[in-house]
């Protein structure tokens, strides 16, 4: 008699956040099928519901560890404080792209569903518990934000940044799976806990360390780390502003969460010397995106640049390790997409001569015409260069605390040092605010109830973080904790 | 509720300017004078600081603790001692008169200025009252941006270059300063199985002098010595102040600059008492240069701000003689000296704003024979200018007699040529005022300057009667520092002599 094929029970729980986002996504292509008379409002707002649901869902798991398809997700405090993460930097970003899309007339429900099918795999990516989970929402994330990066159809250098995204993420996408054949070849499993057991003792086997080689070339092309960086100014640019800010935040979340799972489940245990690799990656990322940053004149260009700068500082904490270190990266995360997304959403407001200001210069004198934007913008990159009481300082002091403490201070120097010459490219747009007059076209500033409600909850956020910011710091800590032990 | 008392000094500026932006529909007039209010009330706040202050206590005073960061030991931790006192009490003397100062010479933006100014005030408030290094950092760091905004937005005509070199020069050193924070914290906590950022704590910790403790001092003394600014470290000084508003000169020189001096007192000698002495000689010997190279370059300046702004670097070289002299005269008077430099270059600002409203120009060569036009203004000129060069009776005697005492225990070769600063000092602030206020009106423009408005001499008063004050009776304000410093001499023997 044979034996009878065994199911799995099917646990939806772990799934539920990943669940309602894809529910939303489905409800909004549904609806838009449905009569003419549909507000376009309606739409964001179904996108919107989704998220909140999604983020509500996930802080009323917290605590829990959730385990299903036979640990190919896990829903840990880990993936639910990305999951936060993520669901704030969606949500944000949905708010932001309401008037957004409306003004440059590509408002279309294809725009919400793809975005929350990119936050779908953003979610499984940080609860991914096995190497093809972590392949499929990288590819569901990727695919969605490829197609978004040439959203506005009209636009030449948006179609531009679609197919280069495209291009460069495919590449990296089969360097990502051909690690992860090589390290099944080595292992024989997929599974991340698997992985550590079926490995321990023969870390050395020259296909486990190609395939983790080759996985981290993948990670570091999503996470935008020299030397895999190249892609990131040219799409950042082209790109929607909105879209722009989802890959800024959201992605960057989603592959960090899957490096950080992937580098401390999988490598349990095992002699570190790959925190050599990642020491020189951090050194090249931070100094290479601040230098390049200097010479920008196109705003969004300069902040891809500061983004790649950004996860320089992250890697730190990667090097640094112990819940100490990859607490404090989760922390950065939190803090840097909250001031991300509101620098970008600033930008989503201003227009010159009917056309996106995207140019440093069209920023001239921005605080005589419209002072309260250009405080708040002012403020997210004063967050940025990391000047207490803001959100970025502490964010940083953890990194450079976790470096100093497990003995790198001279990547703590690098640091520091690469946070003054970051001052002088962010004080370069406020000078441009502030300290000049206006000249030429007006700039003009397109108030909207979404955007301004975007930008308070990250301006609040911001001040919060730097303020009080030891409860979410603690809980970051809490939440990588379990998994490096 | 006297428990809170040192918090509301800090605070209610910064809560002021903080309102003042966030409240629509201001008017400027309604702004400068709710600015003006806010500031006195802080420096009314403050006067209990001075009067309810123990002399004969070492320790600090007006203490507030809180949690703030239980898992990382970052506590509010605020009091002040003798070192402090004076300086929290001169900054909140100063800022009413800044603002005071600038009630028409700023007609653009006047909300943002006032708020700016107060937010200022906050600042440099908490980095004098800061018992936690984290604390402290924050506020350290958070004063740079009002500053710049302050000289970048309502300075001169080369105002941008200014600003922007000042926040990146001071926050160059000031990051390095995080990382040896950051290392002093983590080698206490392993030392001593507790993690705290709170100063008293930490000056407690005995650390084996070497490598570790050089290179931390070194971090911490590139921040505050570029602050000061210490010879070679001043040349974004210039530019800073003479860019700079007249207010904002007036709080750059009178109260940040002893941020720098404050730090090395209260951070460098207690926590590296073993690099402060083997590093000594050398800013020993940089304070000299300074002395005497910030007078030199003072005596060829044509513009009189600039005279001033390079006489800072001469006197701040004073102030840290004084303090790396080691011994309780040269430390106290390094101390009052710091208060000094405050009120009589302060004042000059003041006075070089007041010309310049009136006539554009800060030109030695554009005046002369202003004595018969405005000798009210010409009056009080003189007794700042005395002032400042350390005649006997005024304040400045009194802090560079001190320091010079103290120097000459020290190395007698050094004193003799530091010595040699106050007669240069002499020589390029008489000889400004001689060509300026003396002699013959040389321009037909110069002969319908007004004298000075009731609103410059409400200004103005006040400061001179401290300068006669500290000169005729330097005992009021040399007594509240004498117990601490001598506490501090005390802790950096003890705990050197401990590695010996």
């Amino acid at each position: 008699m044979m034996d009878a094929i065994v199911f799995p029970p099917v646990v939806l729980g772990p799934l539920l956040p990943t669940l309602i986002v894809l529910a939303a996504a489905a409800l909004v292509l549904l609806l838009d099928l449905g009569p003419r008379r549909i507000g376009r409002e309606l739409l964001a707002a179904v996108a919107l519901g989704g998220m909140v649901a999604a983020l509500l869902v996930t802080l009323s798991r917290w605590g829990t560890t959730g385990r299903a398809f036979r640990d190919m997700i896990v829903l840990d405090n880990f993936a639910l404080f990305f999951n936060v993460v993520i669901c704030y930097a969606t949500a944000l970003i949905l708010l932001l792209s309401m008037d957004y899309l409306r003004r440059s007339g590509n408002d279309s429900a294809e725009y919400w569903a793809l975005v929350l099918f990119a936050t779908a795999g953003m979610m499984l990516l940080a609860a991914a518990g096995d190497l093809v989970v972590v392949f499929l929402g990288l590819e569901l994330m990727s695919l969605s934000l490829y197609v978004l990066a040439g959203f506005f159809k009209r636009e030449l250098a948006s179609g531009e940044a679609a197919l280069k995204y495209f291009l460069l993420g495919a590449f990296a996408s089969s360097f990502l799976l051909y690690g992860i054949a090589l390290i099944y070849g080595a292992a024989g499993t997929t599974s991340l806990d698997r992985i550590a057991l079926a490995m321990a003792g023969r870390t050395n086997d020259p296909l486990f360390v190609i395939g983790l080689g080759l996985l981290l070339v993948g990670f570091g092309f999503k996470i935008s780390s020299v030397p895999f960086h190249m892609w990131a100014p040219d799409v950042y640019q082209a790109a929607p502003t909105s879209v722009t800010a989802l890959i800024a935040t959201g992605s960057k979340a989603a592959a960090f969460a899957a490096l950080i799972r992937v580098l401390a489940v999988q490598l349990r245990g095992v002699p570190a010397d790959w925190t050599a690799l990642v020491w020189v990656g951090a050194a090249a990322t931070m100094t290479v995106g601040n230098v390049v940053a200097i010479a920008q004149s196109n705003l969004k260009r300069m902040l891809a640049y500061s983004s790649i700068a950004h996860v320089g500082y992250m890697l730190i904490g990667l090097v640094a390790g112990g819940p100490d270190g990859v607490g404090a990266i989760l922390f950065y995360l939190l803090t840097y997409t909250f001031t991300t997304a509101g620098a970008f959403g600033v930008i989503t407001l201003c227009e010159r001569a009917r056309a996106e200001a995207v140019d440093v210069a069209d920023y001239t004198g921005l605080a005589r015409r419209h002072p309260t934007l250009a405080a708040v913008l002012a403020l997210f990159l004063l967050s940025l260069i990391g000047i207490p009481p803001l959100a970025g300082f502490v964010g940083k002091f953890y990194l450079f605390g976790a470096a100093v403490r497990a003995g790198y201070f001279w990547l703590a120097v690098i640091g520091v040092l690469n946070s003054a010459v970051a001052a002088y490219y962010y004080l370069r747009v406020v000078v441009l605010m502030y300290m000049r007059e206006p000249e030429g076209a007006a700039t003009s500033c397109v108030p909207s109830f979404a955007s301004g409600l975007a930008l308070t909850i990250a301006l609040l956020a911001i001040v919060l973080l730097g303020v009080i910011p030891a409860p979410f710091a603690d809980l970051a800590q809490a939440a990588v904790a379990p998994l490096l032990r | 509720m006297p428990g809170a008392l040192l918090s509301a000094v800090t605070f209610l500026p910064g809560a002021g300017g903080l309102a003042l932006l966030l409240i629509p529909g201001r008017r400027r007039g309604v702004a400068r004078v709710a600015a003006l209010a806010v500031s006195l009330v802080t420096f009314a706040l403050s006067l209990p600081l001075y009067f309810g202050f123990d002399r004969d206590n070492p320790g600090y005073q007006f203490e507030e603790y809180r949690m703030w960061m239980p898992t990382l030991g970052v506590s509010y931790h605020i009091g002040i001692d003798g070192i402090s006192l004076l300086l929290v009490l001169l900054t909140t003397f100063l800022t009413p008169l800044a603002l005071a100062s600038a009630w028409d010479g700023i007609e653009d933006r006047v909300e943002g200025f006032v708020a700016t100014m107060l937010i200022l005030e906050t600042g440099m408030l908490g980095v004098f009252v800061s018992l936690d290094l984290f604390l402290f950092y924050m506020f350290w760091e958070a004063m740079l941006i009002p500053m710049y905004f302050i000289i970048g937005v309502w300075g001169g005509p080369d105002r941008i270059y200014a600003a922007v070199k000042f926040v990146l020069y001071t926050m160059v050193g000031s990051v390095l300063m995080l990382v040896a924070i950051l290392a002093l914290y983590y080698q206490y906590g392993a030392a001593s199985g507790r993690y705290t950022f709170d100063l008293p704590t930490l000056t407690q910790f005995v650390m084996a002098p070497g490598l570790a403790q050089n290179l931390m001092f070194l971090a911490f003394a590139l921040a505050f010595a570029i602050k000061v600014p210490l010879f070679p470290f001043h040349t974004w000084l210039p530019d800073a102040h003479v860019e700079a508003p007249t207010a904002g000169s007036v709080i750059l020189a009178g109260v940040l600059l002893k941020m720098g001096t404050y730090g090395f007192l209260r951070f460098c000698l207690p926590l590296f008492p073993d690099a402060s002495l083997s590093f000594g000689p050398v800013v020993f010997a940089l304070a000299v240069i300074g002395i005497v190279y910030g007078a030199w370059v003072s005596t060829v300046q044509p513009d009189m701000k600039k005279l001033v702004a390079y006489s800072s670097v001469s006197h701040l070289g004073f102030v840290m003689l004084g303090i790396f002299t080691l011994n309780q005269q040269g430390l106290v008077g390094g101390l009052i000296q710091m208060v000094n430099h405050g009120l009589s270059t302060g004042a000059l600002f003041l006075m070089v704003g007041m010309i310049y409203e009136r006539r554009h120009s800060r030109l030695v060569a554009d005046f002369g024979g202003l004595w018969r036009v405005v000798p009210g203004f010409s009056a009080l000129f003189l007794v700042v200018v005395l002032s400042s060069l350390g005649l006997p009776g005024l304040n400045g005697f009194v802090g560079e007699f001190l320091v010079l005492v103290g120097a000459f225990q020290r190395s007698i070769w050094l004193a003799a040529v530091a010595t040699s600063g106050i007669i240069f000092a002499a020589v390029y602030l008489l000889w400004m005022y001689q060509r300026v206020i003396f002699g013959e009106i040389t321009h037909e423009a110069n002969r319908a300057l007004p004298d000075l408005t009731p609103r410059e001499w409400a200004v103005l008063v006040p400061v001179v009667v401290l300068i006669v004050w500290i000169g005729v009776y330097p005992g009021a304000f040399t007594g509240t520092t004498e117990t601490a410093v001598e506490a501090l001499i005390a802790q950096v023997q003890s705990k050197t002599s401990a590695n010996r």
